[in-house]
């Protein structure tokens, strides 16, 4: 099936099944403003919190005198690291990072303490009062650094973070063509709009607490929270409050502790909401990466083999600096046949702001260098950059270089051709009506349109589903089915992506019903896992699918033995249970008047393996496939880049809502568009330079172009609803095409993102 | 910088009317400092209009002043006093969206909903000045509202369905946000 974005959609047609474009059960809330975001909820008494955070990247703290901030009228709570009832130190695969820095710090905006007061004002003047003494030390940061041993340990677990090799077929296989490049990725943030926020509500008796947070996966959470706090599991309980966004940056903890913290020693409700500043210090943020590629080809342009040494800055805390390691590595051929590898990846420790997930999760970096690699390796060989990704574009049955082989579904060729096809724009340079608006920058007359130069550029990537390595990945969710209507229940973080409503579609779909309600998502029922990885359609829609399906065995069973009916042979068929052979019909919610059913299923995906020492191992589950063709105007005076259009053909299996899935597609592109030519965090010896909205650019409404999209839809067997995940393969590959577009319109070489104007002008 | 008494906190003593919604509406006990926004919000208990950013540049704070669409971050509580003020909260009659909320609804140009609001607002907005805008009068209008989520693909097609049924004659008086 195909769509072209902007072709009108039946929204809110239909019965509201599978593969229905219903509206979101949660959009009216959200346009009337009605709709509680977590920054939104308060309570009667409730406090201000809010976090005193380290001015250096690299310090000792010598002392901390928080007696003058007790002055202020309206303080009610001060906490340091001495506070910390439990653990001391919280992270999402090894715990090193402290819930307040007590002897050190280790990167601009490290907590070291926290306020609580009556006032958002009189909180901050209470962390101006704060006295710390610091002995400023040189700080770690340089990656390389970190890794050749010049610079001594800044964390007791050392520099490096994980190395990991991976040797595959012939080492010392050579090619005919090489071709060779260092790549560098820059630092760029999840900027979610809905900032951090949170608000913990304490028990009366002070030995437990309720959190209402925007997380991605609030068992997590809870799990690293009740550690801290010293409290058993059941004594902390979460609710999920509304998420303005999230994209990776909500699967660290950052206020949570922090929040029930105050809230116990307070004994009052207390929130805490970061100012946008603190956002861009207090939470994780996508790697930046300095990537070695050396392609061997045949003088036809197969590959022979892949050669890479990748670099990861990890920042201060480990985070999960290790997994995004491993799916770069794994990732380095791109979508490609290739039996010979060599490849060395480092996650290494600084000072810089710590890393961890972002949208794409590792294979954002390894993509931007291997499309990077496969159009050089086009040119070197004279032929076209589309026909050489065909050649070499993988099939069902073929090796990785880690040795697992791919199967089920993978339409790469598919991908690739149908962008190939679809229409490009138009429109010339500065559009039909000559309005010098519609050049390069936006602002007018700042050239001629003769002198803009157009190019197109074009980049396929592969991206990995769900958690690997050998992680016991599951979600839960429970189905109860009570006088014709369904009630679910899971805890999977509703981000905006939208997964509220394929619930419903599910569940209708299953049990033939058109009410479906949804329980509040919090940490009454099992984990459903994170909200990361592209795996909750997937996994939550699988757990949904599963504890549908076992309440519809059990009411066609009912059905049977009341009616006496054979109930192998009764179907869903509209709101009916049927016999489709007979002339049965009873309606489910007849059916279900006097009795109701209610069951909590766990859903996991097929088990992975961890790496062996030469990196060998199905380390992952499934994969999908994505291309995409950017056209671009570039002004090569001012260095100014337009993206004009973006075509993309994506591999989704089935798509369960489509317009949900064009959202996702619009919304990831717009975020390698925002990699290829506007966001980057600078930093300068550890500190950021641009932790705002004024000088930290996301694309606007004037920057993003139309996309046009293709889906191709080959359901995959082991999917349990046939659907992949669609999330991040957009943001992935989108980013790479726009620069050979850059490339292509200016004839020069560009290895690092974002472009900036220096680098087309210079 | 904001001025510090060393060791003192905010007066919270400021006593104004202000005029949200076509209603008058007490702030008592306030701190001067407090902007629009933080009023609406945490005073006024209307939660719609959102911060991001607190600098003007994302939007999301919109609401109407005499008129005009402003940031409420941007502008002090205490200064709009005797100036009408319209957020998210009183563009359409409670619980009837307007045909630019329901064209967003439909238009799948919600997803996390963080921004949705302050671009209701500039939306009814650029369609009072300009019934008819072009694709590329709608991006320059919008472009002070950021989204992250969307895109904005779907958004550009909900504000086009909104002129497109407004030309046809079908708006309705919840579409006017005064």
């Amino acid at each position: 099936m195909s769509i072209v974005a902007g072709e009108r959609t039946a929204a809110g047609i239909g019965r509201g099944r599978l593969g229905d474009s219903i509206v979101r059960p949660d959009g009216t809330a959200k346009v009337q403003g009605s709709f509680a975001f977590s920054g939104d909820l308060s309570a009667e008494h409730c406090l201000w919190g809010a976090t005193l955070r380290s001015p250096h990247p690299s310090a000792r703290i010598l002392s901390i005198d928080v007696t003058p901030a007790w002055a202020i009228d309206g303080v009610e709570a001060i906490i340091t690291a001495a506070d910390v009832p439990g653990r001391l130190h919280y992270g999402l695969i090894s715990q090193d990072q402290p819930v307040f820095a007590s002897e050190f710090v280790r990167y601009v905006g490290e907590p070291i303490a926290a306020v609580a007061a009556d006032h958002p004002e009189t909180c901050r003047r209470a962390l101006q009062a704060i006295i710390v003494e610091y002995e400023v030390l040189q700080p770690l940061t340089d990656p390389e650094r970190a890794l050749d041993g010049s610079h001594p340990p800044i964390h007791p677990d050392g520099n490096l973070i994980r190395h990991q090799r991976i040797v595959s077929g012939d080492p010392e296989a050579t090619g005919d063509i090489v071709v060779e490049a260092n790549y560098e990725i820059g630092m760029q943030d999840q900027a979610f709009l809905g900032l951090e926020a949170a608000l913990a509500m304490p028990d009366p008796g002070g030995d437990g607490v309720d959190l209402y947070v925007a997380t991605q996966w609030l068992h997590e959470d809870q799990k690293q929270i009740a550690a801290c706090l010293g409290l058993p599991l059941d004594k902390v309980r979460l609710t999920l409050g509304g998420v303005g966004g999230a994209f990776g940056a909500r699967e660290d903890i950052s206020l949570q502790v922090h929040t029930c913290l105050l809230a116990l020693r307070t004994s009052r409700p207390v929130r805490i909401q970061y100012s946008r500043e603190e956002s861009f210090l207090g939470h994780v943020h996508r790697h930046p990466a300095r990537i070695w590629m050396r392609h061997h080809a045949t003088t036809n342009g197969v590959l022979v083999k892949v050669e890479a040494r990748m670099v990861f800055d990890g920042g201060a805390y480990a985070s999960t600096s290790s997994a995004v390691l491993i799916n770069g590595i794994t990732h380095t051929q791109g979508p490609y046949k290739c039996l010979n590898a060599v490849v060395d990846g480092y996650a290494v420790r600084t000072n810089n702001l710590p890393c961890g997930a972002m949208r794409g999760f590792g294979v954002v970096q390894a993509c931007f260098a291997h499309e990077g690699q496969m159009d050089r390796l086009a040119a070197a060989c004279g032929i076209d950059p589309v026909e050489l990704r065909l050649r070499n574009a993988m099939v069902i049955g073929d090796k990785l270089i880690t040795g697992q082989v791919i199967q089920n579904v993978a339409p790469v060729e598919r991908c690739i051709r149908e962008t190939a096809a679809l229409p490009l724009p138009t429109e010339p340079v500065g559009g039909h009506d000559h309005d010098p608006m519609r050049l390069p920058g936006g602002a007018g007359r700042t050239a001629d349109a003769e002198h803009i130069r157009r190019g197109i550029g074009f980049a396929v990537s592969i991206k990995n589903l769900m958690y690997s390595e050998g992680f016991d990945d599951y979600a839960t969710a429970r189905c109860r089915l009570a006088d014709g209507v369904v009630t679910l229940k899971f805890a999977t973080s509703e981000v905006g992506q939208g997964f509220v409503t394929i619930a419903g579609q599910i569940a209708r779909t299953v049990l033939g019903v058109d009410d479906v309600l949804l329980d509040p998502i919090d940490t009454g029922v099992g984990s459903a896992g994170s909200t990361s990885a592209s795996r909750q359609t997937w996994m939550s829609g699988g757990a949904v699918n599963a504890a549908c399906l076992k309440v519809r065995r059990l009411l066609f069973e009912h059905v049977a033995a009341t009616h006496g009916v054979d109930a192998a042979l009764l179907a869903i068929d509209g709101g009916d249970i049927v016999d489709p052979v007979g002339s049965f019909r009873v309606s489910v919610a007849d059916v279900t008047h006097d009795i109701s059913f209610d069951e909590t299923v766990e859903y996991r995906h097929a088990p992975t393996e961890d790496l062996d020492e030469n990196g060998q191992g199905n380390c992952h589950t499934a994969f999908a496939f994505v291309a995409h063709r950017a056209v671009v105007d570039v002004d090569p005076e001012l260095g100014l880049v337009k993206v004009i259009q973006i075509a993309t053909a994506q591999d989704v299996g089935r798509a369960l809502n489509p317009l949900s899935v064009i959202g996702q597609i619009e919304g990831g592109v717009a975020q390698g568009l925002g990699l290829a030519v506007m966001e980057e965090i600078i930093m300068t010896n550890g500190r950021v330079r641009n932790p705002s909205f004024t000088d930290y650019l996301l694309p606007t409404f004037l920057d993003m172009p139309d996309v046009v999209v293709s889906l191709i839809e080959e359901p995959d067997p082991i999917a349990p609803l046939g659907a992949k995940g669609v999330g991040e393969p957009p943001t992935i590959s989108s980013t790479p095409a726009i620069v050979a577009a850059i490339r292509d319109a200016i004839g020069k070489q560009i290895d690092r993102v974002p472009v900036r104007p220096t680098d087309i002008i210079f | 910088m904001t001025s510090t008494i060393e060791g003192s906190g905010p007066d919270l003593n400021e006593h104004y009317v202000l005029h949200v919604n076509g209603e008058f509406h007490d702030v008592v006990d306030a701190w001067v400092g407090e902007s629009l926004l933080y009023v609406l919000r945490e005073r006024l208990g209307m939660m719609g209009s959102k911060g991001a950013c607190e600098q003007g540049e994302c939007g999301s704070c919109s609401v109407m002043v005499e008129g005009e669409l402003v940031c409420s971050c941007l502008v002090m509580a205490a200064s709009v006093i005797g100036q009408p003020v319209v957020t998210i909260e009183g563009v359409a009659p409670k619980g009837v969206p307007s045909d630019v909320q329901r064209a967003f609804v439909d238009a799948g140009a919600v997803q996390c909903g963080f921004c949705t609001p302050g671009l209701i607002m500039a939306t009814h907005a650029l369609l009072e000045r300009s019934p008819e805008p072009s694709e590329f009068e709608i991006r320059e209008e919008l472009s002070g509202n950021v989204c992250r989520c969307t895109g904005y693909g779907r958004i550009i097609e909900a504000v086009q369905r909104v002129s497109v049924s407004r030309a046809a004659g079908s708006r309705d008086v919840a579409g006017d946000a005064r």
